[in-house]
């Protein structure tokens, strides 16, 4: 036996060596092989053609001892089960290859036991102590698929054996067969639903697992177990949020949908008082400091909810759609959706000819609802071309779209009405039919002066034979039967002759026309009428007998009718509401598509009016576990870091009380106050409230890490540029400086001021800032001034986010009467910001910024005083002094206002009268501008 | 989440079911065949088919119907979206996904499956994962395992299962070490009868294939980012860095992967490199009818246009077509009534045209609806946006 083995694994080999040297034979091997192939394949396909002797053929297969032979016996099987065929009674003899070395045959046994294990449930329980073996493999691998399979064989009696295993697994070492139990806990369920509170256990326990890898699973499993137990989520809430962006996308799915029913239940509604933007946190600041004048409580944003939205947000990226559904709902929780943000994308929803039918109709149910009065025009024509459509029920949609613009705008109405008009006398039925259906609706909508259509329906009449049309034009007729009293009765007299050759809808509304116009002209019509009601009356319809003697005990006056009839006009000629459809169900989801509620939808609940208790999401920080993931954590290298959420955002939960504020803020906050009185009274400055303390706090100041403060900087250079010359400004002039202050709107913005003159003899009034190039150029601009006197000026502060990029912010000044294109040209030092760091950060920093990042220059400088250099320096850029104890070497700080990329600048003085000066950032194209300048502004002092 | 999966042909037959919780019959696939019979087109069978307990979600790839058996509530395009990656790896790992390519290798079918959902789950859809788990079939390898007695399965845990990468594996090694970018962009256009375009707006993906040792950290930078919007990355791409700096930073898959699509909107000015003059008429009363279609190239920018294929989807009453292409080879089909017309490339001195006369239905005479002016193009080595 050991001679066999050993003989052929030095086969093994010399096959190896033989094809790997025969690599370049390949194309000749291939040709040679796919003959081989066929015939192969013949061979396998041939006896499954015939059922019986196949089997008895892979029972022997199975049996006999040659590993190749089974697993090419499990292969046929495995092609038996994939087409559907009954291969159950081979359970016995596959069976006993479970505990094959074999991994490819143990996996296809596997894929059989799955699927036959429900139908033969005592042999079945033959293979588990396989698993049970299996479970405790030192190979991680080996213990998940073996409770995969565990679970996933449905016999009731190995109930407690699973649950044991799925225990077991929970706190297993490997992150990935956590993970497998986490399936293994709706597998479980749906097979014992009465496990659900050991389960639940189970759940909580891995709730609180720090892998990306479980989270997905798990509350997939929360979701199908307990989707009611929200108090399981408490805890977990912020961990969720902030593994987000590193799970699996499919998890995210999972994890965004439950948060989001979550946040339903525990945070306040976001719009309650009106739309909250929060990307202009301005906009944010100034409703809510004005309101804050008004009424005394406002609506301020949970931090929790706001950590949802934020996590989420990045995930807009991702590739899979499903994800960024769920996102679209989470984040609609935030902002009111508003018809008018989809208005300039109206274009993508332009049906194309290559679109399948279900996508057309629903690109014309978003056209039809953003049309308004501006755009109903293209929109409109846009339809004309799709009625021409050849895809008629697409023709029909249209039609129909046609007739909601139409209700819903009403200066369009008879335009569209006439469209429709005209469509009837298309050659195509279908067409015809859904014009006179809407146009039916649309009359019943506007009850107007129409007779004039009705009068041309009714000429129509007799070429349309698409039933529902011809219905509908009847039901107009009864309805409006007083607006055309001649063509009523006679089209009555028509339907009476035709009446037994109509279709059953039809013949209902003769009866009813019949009816309504008994009611009104009762002089005419008696006795057609009458005629009609017998007709009905012996119908071979038990609708069309039954509305028949329903009408007739309703119109007919006769002794013993009842005390409806004296109702019957109340009740036929009543006043008809059109009707109104609409979906409620949560986005994206199974039943909102189908607009029916399927088994296990979970609705979104109301906002609560009082938020529950937040400090139940509260965690005691806990060191890092070691003993869990350690596999995961292992891995965790450097370039990963910046994938993560950053830091930050813990800080920003435990700010929980108001007056927990950066010092920072408050420097700035001062700073607005001083120079608001520089101002003259003139402008209405947004009054500066204490709540607005409150609001701060959930703004993040981006990614700084605690040791890197940034500062006010202690250097003001008061360099004023000019922006409109006043010559040219007709009598405005404008000056800009930098006021290096951090910008109060926005973190990422440079804040810019404004001295506003007029040097004209006229009153200018209506300063504001214009249009902007290019347009995605962000500016905080000025509230508006509504006058300015001549001779007077006044100073106004403006930020704008350069992005990190020398060029020029283009934007249009405007007075009442004029406009100037002005540019602020920033200088690159202007995009700093100072930043404080001690000597021993500042090298650590530097040494992370080597190579690629570093930029520096040999220079001759004048002079080696140190407050020289200094103010040189800081002349130019908005950086922050580092204190140091080194005389030869000055060092500065800074980050750019836009990335918060640090910026650092050394100045080495070598021999007398040269000097290294070093740039490290990033940013290396603003590395060099920065140099140029830096040189410039040393050599020439 | 996902119970079942059934592959149905064009002909309707059930080639290969997959159960992963108890099984559904396949009497199930009624419903869909009713729903297909309803639909005029093979795409116009609906995503969403509800049945009295289950619920169909199907995608139509290849000619072959994907339908998924759900039986509750789950957002249906989570659903469509797994099965498109069904497809995309059986794509990767077969080189086509036909419905003979998929018999062929049921097996590896099947294990793959397997593999991908767990309890209707999704569990590893990362093709790097999937790849060593399990090998994909090659001739060669199939010839060592049939001799060795060696498997197509891997023994170990897929290294990117626990690692915070999990879409590459280690230990990859090559020789040559290349990547790869393809940037493909196709435009889609409306232009209405008169010529003008309605809108126009370009869809691009670039896909990469990158074959490198180790564990490189690549960056990709573009001359004018502004022009992205709507992108949507790979997994392996930082965001923080395209945020800040509109740079492409990642650790690249092995292999073939896309990284990344985007989509240049319509407000942005499209440039489309063809046009067509179309002049086709119906005569009222008799059985013929005119065609005549001329191309041209458009704003080219000294680029020349390749393979341009022309189809147009004519009315139901035609019932042939005799026409003359000045190049090129025109094919018609009088079941689908679609006439597609291969002309290759354009020449701006000699304009490919393609005339002559059509033969109508005795009855259709009544069909003077305006000729359907529907014609995609495609054109290779065109300039690309970025």
């Amino acid at each position: 036996m050991e001679a066999g083995f050993f003989s052929r694994s030095e086969a093994v080999g010399v096959v190896k060596i033989a094809l790997t040297s025969a690599e370049n034979l390949q194309l000749t091997l291939r040709t040679e092989l796919s003959q081989e192939e066929q015939a192969l394949t013949q061979n396998t396909c041939g006896p499954k053609d015939d059922q019986k002797p196949g089997n008895e053929d892979l029972k022997e297969m199975l049996e006999s001892n040659k590993e190749s032979l089974k697993l090419e016996a499990m292969k046929r099987i495995v092609g038996l089960i994939a087409k559907g065929k009954n291969a159950s009674e081979l359970f016995p003899a596959v069976v006993k290859n479970v505990a094959s070395k074999n991994i490819e045959l143990k996996k296809l046994v596997y894929v059989y036991l799955v699927r036959y294990a429900e139908e033969q449930q005592d042999l079945a329980l033959l293979s588990i102590s396989t698993f049970q073996r299996a479970l405790k493999d030192p190979n991680q691998f080996i213990r998940a698929s073996a409770l995969r399979v565990l679970s996933s064989i449905r016999v009731p009696i190995i109930v407690p054996i699973m649950m044991l295993a799925i225990k077991e697994a929970a706190s297993d070492l490997s992150p990935y067969v956590r993970k497998t139990s986490a399936h293994a806990i709706q597998k479980l369920y749906s097979l014992d639903p009465d496990q659900k509170e050991q389960l639940i256990e189970v759940i909580e326990k891995l709730l609180k697992d720090k892998s990306t890898l479980v989270a997905g699973s798990v509350v997939m499993a929360f979701e199908e177990v307990c989707p009611d137990r929200i108090d399981l989520i408490h805890k977990n809430y912020r961990k969720l949020c902030n593994l987000l962006v590193d799970v699996e996308e499919w998890g995210q799915v999972v994890i965004i949908s439950m948060l989001t029913r979550y946040a339903r239940t525990q945070f306040t509604s976001p719009w309650k008082d009106g739309i909250l933007d929060e990307n202009s946190e301005k906009a944010f600041y100034e409703s809510d400091s004005e309101r804050n004048q008004t009424e005394t409580k406002t609506y301020i944003m949970d931090p929790d909810h706001r950590l949802l939205l934020r996590n989420t947000k990045p995930l807009l990226q991702s590739r899979n759609t499903a994800v960024l559904q769920n996102i679209a709902q989470c984040q609609s929780e935030k902002y009111m959706f508003s018809i008018g943000m989809f208005e300039p994308f109206m274009k993508s929803f332009y049906v194309r000819s290559t679109d399948p039918t279900h996508i057309k109709t629903l690109k014309l149910e978003i056209l039809t609802n953003l049309a308004n009065e501006a755009n109903i025009s293209t929109i409109l024509r846009e339809f004309q071309t799709y009625v021409k459509s050849q895809d008629k029920s697409f023709a029909a949609a249209t039609i129909q779209a046609i007739g909601r613009c139409a209700t819903n705008i009403s200066e369009v109405a008879d335009t569209c009405l006439n469209g429709l008009v005209l469509l009837l006398s298309n050659r195509d039925e279908t067409v015809v039919a859904e014009s006179v259906v809407v146009i039916k609706k649309l009359l019943q909508t506007q009850p107007s002066q129409h007779s004039e259509i009705i009068k041309h329906m009714a000429k129509l009449f007799d070429n349309i034979t698409v039933p529902m049309a011809r219905a509908s034009i009847l039901w107009l007729m009864g309805e409006y039967c007083e607006k055309v009293p001649k063509i009523a009765p006679d089209v009555l007299r028509k339907m009476a002759k035709s009446f037994t050759a109509e279709e059953d809808i039809v013949k209902l509304q003769i009866v009813n026309l019949a009816a309504k116009l008994y009611l009104t002209n009762s002089k005419q019509t008696k006795l057609l009428t009458q005629y009609i009601l017998n007709l009905g009356k012996y119908d071979q319809n038990y609708d069309i007998r039954d509305r028949t003697r329903f009408i007739r005990q309703l119109i007919v006056p006769s002794e013993k009718s009842s005390a409806l009839n004296k109702y019957a006009r109340r009740i036929l000629l009543a006043s008809k509401p059109a009707p109104v459809l609409e979906s409620a169900f949560k986005l994206g989801t199974l039943s909102h598509s189908l607009n029916v509620k399927a088994t296990g939808y979970q609705e979104l609940s109301d906002w609560p009016t009082v938020a529950p208790d937040t400090s139940v999401r509260n965690v005691e920080v806990i060191e890092p576990e070691s003993s869990s993931g350690s596999e995961t954590d292992s891995e965790d290298s450097d370039s990963d870091e910046d994938m993560k959420p950053a830091p930050i955002k813990t800080n920003n939960i435990k700010t929980k009380s108001k007056v927990q504020v950066k010092p920072k803020k408050e420097v700035s906050l001062l700073d607005l106050d001083d120079f608001s009185q520089t101002t003259t009274n003139i402008i209405k400055q947004p009054v500066v409230s204490k709540s607005l303390l409150s609001d701060l706090e959930g703004l993040s100041l981006s990614n700084m890490s605690s040791s890197m403060q940034v500062t006010t900087s202690s250097f003001s250079p008061v360099k004023t540029y000019d922006l409109l010359h006043h010559m040219s400004g007709k009598g405005l002039a404008a000056k800009y400086h930098f006021p290096r202050q951090p910008c109060l709107y926005q973190p990422c913005m440079v804040a810019v001021q404004l001295i506003l003159t007029n040097c004209s003899d006229h009153t200018l009034e209506e300063i504001h800032i214009g249009d902007r190039t290019p347009a995605s150029l962000n500016i905080h601009c000025f509230n508006t001034i509504e006058r300015l006197e001549p001779g007077a000026s006044v100073t106004v502060s403006m930020g704008i986010d350069f992005s990190d990029s020398t060029q020029a912010a283009n934007f249009q000044l405007c007075t009442k009467t004029d406009q100037f294109n002005v540019a602020i040209q920033p200088a690159v030092g202007e995009l700093l910001m100072p930043s404080t760091m001690t000597e021993e950060d500042f090298c650590k920093e530097q040494s992370k910024l080597l190579g690629m990042n570093e930029t520096s220059a040999t220079i001759t400088i004048p002079t080696t005083n140190f407050s020289a250099i200094n103010k040189d320096i800081l002349s130019v850029a908005n950086v922050g002094v580092v204190s140091s104890n080194q005389n030869e070497t000055h060092r500065f700080a800074g980050k750019t206002v836009s990335s918060g990329a640090l910026v650092l600048v050394s100045l080495s003085l070598q021999q007398s009268p040269t000097a290294l000066l070093t740039i490290n950032t990033e940013k290396s194209v603003m590395a060099s501008v920065l140099l140029r300048a830096l040189t410039q502004a040393l050599t020439k002092a | 989440m996902i119970h079942s999966l059934f592959l149905i042909n064009a002909s309707g037959d059930i080639f290969l079911e997959k159960h992963w919780k108890s099984v559904v019959s396949r009497s199930v696939c009624d419903y869909f065949f009713e729903a297909q019979e309803r639909a005029s087109e093979p795409e116009n069978v609906p995503p969403v088919i509800p049945t009295p307990h289950h619920y169909l979600i199907s995608v139509l790839r290849h000619r072959i119907y994907f339908v998924a058996v759900i039986q509750s509530e789950v957002p249906p395009l989570f659903v469509i979206e797994f099965l498109h990656r069904v497809v995309d790896t059986f794509q990767d790992y077969f080189g086509v996904c036909t419905e003979a390519a998929i018999k062929d290798n049921v097996v590896v079918v099947y294990e793959l499956l397997e593999e991908m959902l767990d309890n209707g789950f999704p569990l590893a859809t990362e093709s790097n994962i999937l790849k060593e788990l399990i090998k994909p079939p090659t001739i060669l390898r199939t010839m060592v395992n049939t001799i060795t007695g060696s498997t197509n399965v891997g023994e170990q845990l897929p290294t990117g299962q626990l690692s915070v990468v999990p879409w590459r594996r280690t230990g990859v090694k090559y020789t040559n070490n290349e990547a790869y970018f393809d940037v493909v962009e196709e435009i889609d256009a409306i232009i209405d009868k008169s010529g003008s375009t309605i809108t126009a707006e370009i869809q691009g993906v670039i896909d990469a294939c990158v074959k490198l040792t180790g564990m490189p950290d690549l960056t990709l930078s573009f001359m004018n980012p502004r022009l992205l919007d709507d992108v949507s990355f790979h997994p392996c791409v930082r965001f923080k860095r395209w945020e800040a700096e509109r740079i492409l930073s990642f650790i690249p898959p092995d292999g073939n992967f896309r990284l990344l699509s985007y989509h240049v909107s319509s407000q942005n000015l499209v440039a489309i490199p063809v046009y067509v003059k179309h002049n086709i008429t119906f005569r009222e009363g008799s059985s013929q009818g005119r065609f005549d279609l001329t191309l041209g190239p458009k704003q080219t920018m000294g680029k020349a246009v390749e393979s341009v294929l022309v189809s147009s989807q004519l009315p139901r009453g035609v019932l042939n077509v005799n026409l003359n292409p000045s190049q090129g080879t025109y094919t018609f089909d009088p079941v689908t009534k679609l006439l597609s017309w291969d002309v290759g490339k354009i020449n701006p001195q000699k304009l490919p045209s393609l005339k002559g006369s059509m033969s109508l239905q005795a009855g259709a005479s009544k069909q003077t609806r305006t000729p359907p002016s529907t014609s995609s193009l495609r054109s290779n080595k065109w300039p690309s946006q970025v």
